[in-house]
C-alpha cells in the first residue's frame, strides 16, 4: 500500500529588532553569557513588561507579506510552564488573537499552503551543557519571535522544503529576520501523519520539535515518515506524542507523550494592555513593504525577459536583487546586466553565504555607469568585461578606469567613418569578398579593430561595413 | 499636634523652622524602632544607614537654605514587597530570603528623588496573601491599640509603624483590601487608588491586575500628599496612567449636595457596633449637607469568589518563578534532579496560605475547569465593573464599612480560613472594579479598637474622596483619632 505524508508546520523566527520585545537590552547573538540581561528580561520580582512596537510592526510586515488579515484588536497572554531557561515561568505569547491570521505562500506549483496564523512571543534564554555542569544563558531570553503555523496543508518533504526556503527568502526581503538556521533565528516543529493513499481521515500525528537545519528536516521527515508507516503496517497504532530528531543515530525519539502534555494555563498577560492597530496604521506599513520575491521573479522574467533560471539566482538573494535593479536603471537590456552578475561577479561570490551578503566593492551605480555605456555602444564587451574586472578589484568607477579618449571613436559616425577609411584603403580584399572570400571580411573588421584600438563594437562594425559593401 | 492637621506637614514645618535637625528626628524614630518594634514587629528590617545618610543630606539643605519639598526629609517606611536597591526584600516569604533587589521600585525612585527618609521595610503577610499579616514568615505585626490583636494585612506591618508612630508614613499595597483593612484595624487613613494612578514596577506582584500601591497614613491630608507625590503615568508600566489630577488642593471643598451612595447588600452581616458607627457617619455627612443615595448592589455577593478566582489564578502564575535558580532560597536537602530541587524548594520555601492560593489558581486555569472558573469569573468581574459604572451615575461616593468587623484577635485567621476570606467583603469588590477607596476611622468599638468607613471613588476621582474624608475628619477629628502610647512624641 502507498502511504501519504500529512504534514503541518510551527516555524519560529527571531525579529531582527536591535532591541528586545520587552526591554531595552540588545538582541545581538555570541555575546558572551549573561551580558545582555536586565532585571526585566531574568524575570526579577517586580519588574513589568514594556513592548517593543517595532515588534508589532516587524510581525504585522510578515503578516502582510504572507498574505495574512491583521488583527486590529490583539493581545498578549501568559503560556504557563517551567523550565530552568524560562525565567518568569512562564512566557508572554498569543493565545486566541495573534496579530495575522488566514494567510498562505504559493508554491512553484501553483498549491497554497495555508497559514493560520501568525503571533509574537519572546524567546527564552538556553541551557548550556559544559564540565558535567549545567549553567543557564538568559541572553536570548526575551528576543522577540514570531511563530508562524500553518494548516497541514504539505503532501512531500519537498513541498515542506520549499515552502521554508520561501519564508525564509520573504522575511529576508521584508527585512524582518535573518533567519539563520544555524544561529537559530529560524527553527521549525513539524506536525507530521501518514495515511493510505485516497483515505479522507488524518493519520495519527507526532510532532518533531526544534530543527534548524534543512538537512536535519528532510532526514526527520523521511525517517518519521518510513517509521509510522511501520508502526501501521506491523498492525499497531501511531502513538500522539512529541519526538526530536537525534542526528546521531538519524533517528526520531520520544521525548514525551499525550499524557505528558503540557497544560499551558493560558491566561491574558494582566501586565500589558490591548494592542489595537488601525487600518490606516496596517496601510501605512503595507505601503512600506519592498517589492516580494515573487513579484521581482515575474518582472525578471517577464518585463526584462531573463531566463527563469537566472531570474531565480538573482531573487534568491535579497541584496543581489536589490542591486540587479539599481544596476538596471535606465538600462535598455537588463539581460547584459544579469549576465554580468552571474557570470562574471558571482565568482568572487562563491558560496550562498557570501551571495548573503553580497559584501561588494563596487556600487550598482558604477556598475549601472558601465553598462549604460554598452548600451550607448560607447564600450563593446570585451572591454567592458576588462573593465569590470578591475573596477572590482579597485571598487574604483568606469571613468577613473577608462579615459575619454578610450570611449571616443567608437560611437556610430565616428566608427562609420573608420569604417569608410578601411573600405577605400583596402579595395583588394573589399573584391575578394564581393568574389566570395567570407575571410576578407575578416581582415576589414581586424582593420576597424585595429584602428579603434579594440575599443570598436564588433557587431556594429561588421553592420556598418556589411552597408558600405552591399 | 493638632488631630486633623497633617503630621507630614507638622514635621516638615519642625525642619524648616530648625526646631529639630533631620537628624535627630530620624534618630528619634531610629530609638523609637528600637524600643517599641519588639512589641508590634512592625519592621522586619531597618535601614539605619540609609535613613541617617539622607537625614544628614536634608540637613545640609536646610543649613544652605535650600527650599525642601514637601517629603523631604520626613522619616518613613516601605511594605517588603516594594523593591528597594541594596536593600533587602522578602515579601516575608522563606523564598526570598537573602534576595536584594538590583533596581528601584519607581515609587521609591520618586520618594527617594524627594529625600524621603527610609526607616527599614515593613512586616506584611507573605506575598501580601492574607488579612491579618500573619501569614508572614516574620510572624505577625501587632495592633498599636491593642497588642493581642492583630494589626490587619496584607500591609500589618506599614499599619503598625504608622499607628505606633515608628513611621511618619508608609506605603503598603492593596489587592484586596490590603491597604484599608489594616488602615480601618490601626485607626489609620488607607488609600486605594484607581488602579492604574500608581506605578507597580518594583512591586513584587501577588495579582497584577488588582495589586495598587498606596500610602497608609495618620490623616487624610498626608494620604492627599503622598499620593500627589507617587501619582504618576511610568513607562515602565504599561498600566500606569497616571493621577487625574494633584489632590491636595482640592481639600476643603465644601461637600453640600455631595451625593453619597448607600448599598444595603454592603451592611449585611456587618457587627452591630460597627454599622452603628457607619450609620453615625451618615448622619455626620447629612449635617454637612451631603445627600445620601440609596441604591441596590446585588452583585456584591459574586465579588468574594470572584476575587479568590481571578487573584489565585494570577499568583499561580506571577510566583512560578521563584524556583531558587536565580535568586532566594534554595532547599538544603538532597535532590536529585533540577524538577527535584525546585519541588523542595517551593515546598519549604512557601508557607501553606501561599501555597494554597498557587493550587487554587493552579487548578482554575487548568484545561476542563478553566470555563467554569476562570472564564466565568472573568465575565463577573465585568458585572461587576459595570454595576458600579451604573451607581456612579447616581452618586459621587459610595459609603461602606472598611471591614465589616474590627481588629481580629491573633490567631483568628488561622483558625477559619473561609471565615476569614469573607473578611474581605467590602474591599475586594473596589480592587475587581479598579476604583480608588480610602478607609478612614470613625469611631471605637467597646474594646477601644477602630472601626474603618470607607469612601469609594469613580474612577481617577480620588480628590472627591479625599475631600469628603477631609470634611468628616475636621467635622469629628475628637472621635475618630485616639493617641496610642508608643513610638515618638513631639
Amino acid at each position: 500500500m502507498t502511504y501519504e505524508l500529512v504534514s503541518g508546520l510551527e516555524t519560529h523566527i527571531e525579529l531582527s529588532t536591535k532591541t528586545k520585545i520587552f526591554c531595552g537590552c540588545t538582541t545581538a547573538f555570541g555575546s558572551e553569557p549573561n551580558t545582555n540581561c536586565c532585571p526585566i528580561c531574568i524575570g526579577l520580582p517586580g519588574t513589568l513588561p514594556k513592548l517593543n512596537h517595532q515588534v508589532v510592526r516587524y510581525a504585522i510586515m510578515a503578516g502582510l507579506a504572507t498574505n495574512c488579515q491583521i488583527n486590529n484588536i490583539s493581545k498578549m497572554d501568559r503560556k504557563n510552564y517551567v523550565y530552568p531557561d524560562l525565567s518568569k515561568a512562564y512566557q508572554v505569547s498569543q493565545f486566541d488573537k495573534p496579530l495575522c491570521k488566514n494567510g498562505y505562500i504559493t508554491l512553484d506549483s501553483g498549491k497554497k499552503i495555508n497559514i493560520l496564523r501568525i503571533h509574537i512571543e519572546e524567546d527564552a534564554g538556553k541551557l548550556v551543557h559544559e564540565r558535567g555542569d549545567t549553567f543557564v544563558d538568559y541572553n536570548r531570553g526575551g528576543v522577540p519571535l514570531i511563530e508562524i503555523v500553518t494548516e497541514p496543508d504539505f503532501r512531500s518533504i519537498d513541498e515542506v522544503k520549499e515552502y521554508v526556503e520561501k519564508l525564509q527568502l520573504i522575511m529576508k526581503y521584508v527585512g524582518v529576520s535573518d533567519c539563520k538556521m544555524q544561529e537559530g533565528s529560524l527553527r521549525c516543529d513539524v506536525n507530521i501523519s501518514v495515511r493510505p493513499q485516497g483515505e479522507e481521515k488524518l493519520g495519527t500525528r507526532t510532532e518533531i520539535k526544534n530543527m534548524n537545519s534543512f538537512t536535519f528536516m528532510a532526514k526527520a521527515l523521511q525517517y518519521e515518515y518510513d517509521r509510522q508507516i511501520d508502526v501501521i503496517e506491523s498492525g499497531e497504532q501511531v502513538i500522539q506524542e512529541t519526538r526530536r530528531y537525534n542526528d546521531d543515530t538519524g533517528e526520531t525519539e520520544s521525548m514525551r507523550g499525550k499524557e505528558d502534555a503540557h497544560d499551558y494555563r493560558y491566561f491574558r498577560e494582566p501586565d500589558l494592555v490591548t494592542i489595537s492597530t488601525t487600518d490606516e496604521e496596517i496601510e501605512q506599513i503595507r505601503s512600506l513593504l519592498p517589492e516580494l520575491p515573487s513579484a521581482k521573479l515575474d518582472r525578471y522574467i517577464n518585463e526584462y525577459g531573463i531566463s527563469a533560471t537566472d531570474a531565480a539566482i538573482i531573487a534568491k538573494y535579497r541584496k543581489v536583487a536589490e542591486f540587479f535593479d539599481e544596476a538596471c536603471e535606465g538600462v535598455k537590456a537588463q539581460k547584459i546586466v544579469s549576465n554580468l552578475i552571474i557570470s562574471q561577479i558571482f565568482r568572487r561570490f562563491p558560496t550562498d553565504g557570501e551571495k548573503e551578503d553580497f559584501e561588494i566593492s563596487i556600487t550598482a551605480k558604477m556598475l549601472n555607469d558601465l553598462v549604460l555605456l554598452i548600451d550607448n555602444g560607447k564600450l563593446n564587451m570585451n572591454l567592458a568585461k576588462s573593465t569590470l574586472e578591475k573596477m572590482l578589484d579597485t571598487g574604483k568607477p568606469v571613468s577613473e578606469l577608462v579615459s575619454e579618449k578610450d570611449l571616443s571613436g567608437v560611437d556610430e559616425s565616428a566608427l562609420r567613418q573608420i569604417c569608410e577609411e578601411i573600405v577605400s584603403a583596402n579595395p583588394s580584399a573589399v573584391s575578394d569578398f564581393k568574389n566570395g572570400k567570407t575571410n576578407a571580411f575578416k581582415s576589414l573588421i581586424g582593420g576597424v579593430m585595429k584602428a579603434t584600438k579594440g575599443r570598436a563594437d564588433a557587431m556594429l562594425a561588421t553592420k556598418i561595413l556589411e552597408e558600405l559593401i552591399k | 499636634m493638632e488631630k486633623t492637621k497633617g503630621k507630614i506637614k507638622y514635621l516638615g514645618e519642625l525642619l524648616r523652622n530648625k526646631e529639630i535637625s533631620c537628624q535627630e528626628l530620624t534618630t528619634k524614630y531610629l530609638e523609637s524602632i528600637n524600643q517599641d518594634n519588639g512589641k508590634l514587629n512592625a519592621y522586619v528590617s531597618v535601614t539605619e544607614q540609609e535613613a541617617l545618610d539622607t537625614a544628614k543630606a536634608v540637613d545640609k539643605k536646610i543649613a544652605s537654605g535650600e527650599e525642601l519639598s514637601p517629603l523631604e526629609g520626613i522619616p518613613m517606611t516601605l511594605k517588603d514587597n516594594i523593591s528597594t536597591k541594596d536593600i533587602e526584600t522578602t515579601c516575608c516569604s522563606k523564598i526570598l530570603q537573602g534576595y536584594v533587589p538590583i533596581y528601584n521600585a519607581t515609587v521609591w525612585d520618586l520618594l527617594k528623588s524627594q529625600n524621603a527618609v527610609l526607616l527599614g521595610k515593613t512586616n506584611m503577610d507573605e506575598f501580601a496573601m492574607g488579612s491579618s499579616c500573619e501569614t508572614s514568615c516574620f510572624g505577625g505585626a501587632n495592633n498599636p491599640h491593642n497588642l493581642a490583636h492583630v494589626a490587619g494585612g496584607s500591609s500589618g506591618g506599614v499599619a503598625s509603624a504608622v499607628g505606633g508612630n515608628i513611621a511618619a508614613y508608609g506605603l503598603g499595597s492593596d489587592t484586596g483590601g490590603s491597604i484599608r483593612q489594616p488602615a480601618s484595624f490601626c485607626g489609620l487613613v488607607g488609600l486605594k487608588p484607581t488602579y492604574g494612578a500608581v506605578s507597580r514596577y518594583g512591586l513584587i506582584a501577588y495579582a497584577s491586575s488588582l495589586d495598587q500601591i498606596g500610602p497608609i497614613t495618620s490623616t487624610v491630608e498626608d494620604a492627599a500628599l503622598v499620593f500627589d507625590a507617587i501619582s504618576k503615568k511610568d513607562p515602565m508600566d504599561s498600566t500606569s496612567q497616571g493621577g487625574a489630577e494633584p489632590t491636595l488642593a482640592k481639600l476643603n471643598q465644601d461637600i453640600k449636595g455631595l451625593k453619597i451612595g448607600v448599598a444595603k447588600e454592603y451592611f449585611e452581616g456587618v457587627r452591630d457596633d460597627v454599622k452603628k458607627a457607619l450609620e453615625q457617619s451618615i448622619k455626620t455627612y447629612v449635617s454637612l449637607g451631603a445627600q445620601i443615595v440609596y441604591f441596590d448592589l446585588p452583585v456584591l455577593k459574586y465579588a468574594l469568589p470572584v476575587y479568590y478566582i481571578l487573584a489565585c489564578a494570577e499568583a499561580s502564575s506571577n510566583l512560578g518563578r521563584y524556583d531558587s535558580i536565580r535568586y532566594g532560597y534554595r532547599t538544603d536537602e538532597n535532590y536529585h534532579s533540577i524538577h527535584e530541587m525546585i519541588c523542595k524548594t517551593r515546598s519549604e520555601g512557601f508557607g501553606k496560605e501561599v501555597q494554597r492560593r498557587i493550587l487554587l489558581g493552579t487548578y482554575v486555569l487548568s484545561s476542563g475547569y478553566y470555563d467554569a472558573y476562570y472564564k466565568k469569573a472573568q465575565r463577573l468581574r465585568g458585572a461587576v465593573v459595570k454595576a458600579f459604572q451604573n451607581a456612579f451615575q447616581s452618586c459621587d461616593v459610595i459609603l461602606t464599612p472598611t471591614v465589616p468587623m474590627t481588629a481580629f484577635e491573633q490567631g483568628f485567621s488561622s483558625k477559619d480560613q473561609i471565615e476569614t476570606y469573607q473578611t474581605d467583603i467590602c474591599t475586594v469588590p473596589i480592587n475587581i472594579a479598579g476604583l480608588p477607596a480610602i478607609s478612614i476611622p470613625c469611631g471605637f468599638d467597646s474594646k477601644g479598637l477602630p472601626i474603618g468607613m470607607q469612601l469609594i471613588g469613580n474612577t481617577f476621582c480620588e480628590s472627591t474622596i479625599l475631600n469628603a474624608a477631609y470634611q468628616f475628619e475636621n467635622a469629628c477629628a475628637n472621635q475618630i483619632y485616639k493617641n496610642v502610647d508608643l513610638g515618638v512624641k513631639l
